[in-house]
């Protein structure tokens, strides 16, 4: 078996890319893949609180790296989904401790039992970032609609292309429909424009996503019934895994109150 | 945002003012030239050109032009004394 290296990336900080990360191993997981997930922003530690994984936590990556462990000592396994792990980031040391190469050789021995290795980038485009894409088959860039934002994607995506690891497939997150139908937010058709790049998925606000992470329990897993962000990122999985899914419908519903809402706020 | 809307003064809205910008911002940081150093590359053109044609200085514009996958320099160079319909573009 060789599996697959996922790289989730953004430059900026702050736009989601570890529940992004999460989401994406768990929904994986839950299609019966074997998959872990690796914390590879060193000196401050997240996955592993927004999997609910914290308390469980032994060894981590730098552990590895410096010999201190073997891979599958340092691999704390989930509960809830069968084939899910984590690699933790070491939480009191820096982004010196790992080099690209280390990272290879890291993902070249989880290929062989994984199908899918998914790593949380650090934000930047220093060290971290170096380290996270070095063994990457795939990138995903996850951006929200925000000029910030999306001017720190068009960056990653030019680094990537310099570091030839292909031009990475975008996630928008945090979409927030009624304020694109309102003209008041990057719609998604701007975004692409901007940044002509793949699109992989649209990831909806929304507030089971902030009430996921503080249970510890992924959205993807906890959020079956009626999330659109919850299937928002089960489709990201599908199409990571190849299959062609349409992408959710996010126009605003226009009910009633929503259009005496709209009035309302046409002011 | 149309005529008509300039018109009532109406403000354009946020969203279409953040692509614009973005876009902008994006041919700067593409092609790794700051406004600044178009300015400078604006003066030197200006002096090259003056020293053999008449221009005015004012009317000159240097811009940086993103098409499709390349970005091109464009420099806009009337000159004086054309009556307005020749005017030398250089590329």
């Amino acid at each position: 078996m060789s599996g697959k290296v996922v790289t989730v990336t953004s430059g900026k900080g702050g736009v989601g890319k570890t529940t992004v990360t999460a989401n994406i191993a768990t929904a994986l997981a839950m299609l019966g893949k074997k998959v872990v997930a690796i914390d590879a922003d060193i000196g401050l530690r997240n996955l592993d609180v927004v999997m609910g994984l914290e308390n469980r936590i032994v060894y981590d990556l730098v552990d590895v790296i410096e010999g201190r462990c073997r891979l599958r000592q340092a691999m704390i396994k989930d509960k809830r989904q069968p084939d899910l792990y984590l690699i933790p980031a070491a939480q009191t040391r820096d982004k010196m401790a790992v080099s690209p190469s280390d990272m290879i050789l890291v993902c070249d021995e989880l290929r062989q039992e994984m199908d899918y290795i998914i790593i949380d980038s650090p934000a930047g485009i220093e060290r971290g970032f170096r380290n996270a894409i070095a063994p990457a088959d795939h990138v995903l860039i996850v951006t929200n609609p925000e000029v910030s934002a999306v001017r720190d994607a068009d960056r990653i995506i030019g680094l990537l292309e310099s570091e030839e690891k292909g031009p990475g497939r975008l996630i928008i997150n945090r979409l927030k429909p009624e304020m694109v139908a309102r003209g008041d937010m990057l719609s998604i058709d701007d975004v692409l424009d901007i940044l002509a790049v793949e699109l992989i998925g649209v990831i909806p606000e929304d507030e089971s996503i902030l009430i996921s992470s503080n249970r510890g329990t992924p959205v993807a897993m906890s959020g079956l019934n009626g999330s659109s962000a919850s299937q928002a990122f089960r489709n990201v999985a599908q199409r990571i895994e190849g299959q062609t899914v349409p992408f959710v419908d996010l126009t605003p519903k226009t009910g009633l109150l929503n259009r005496l809402n709209n009035w309302f706020s046409k002011s | 945002m149309n005529w008509f809307e300039r018109l009532l003064g109406k403000k354009e809205k946020s969203g279409a003012t953040a692509k614009q910008r973005l876009q902008m911002v994006l041919i700067h940081d593409r092609a790794d030239v700051s406004p600044g150093l178009l300015e400078q590359i604006k003066d030197d053109i200006i002096e090259v050109i003056a020293k053999r044609l008449e221009i005015n200085p004012d009317t000159v514009v240097v811009n940086l032009d993103n098409t499709a996958q390349e970005s091109r320099l464009v420099a806009e160079i009337p000159l004086l004394h054309s009556n307005g319909r020749r005017r030398a573009a250089v590329q």
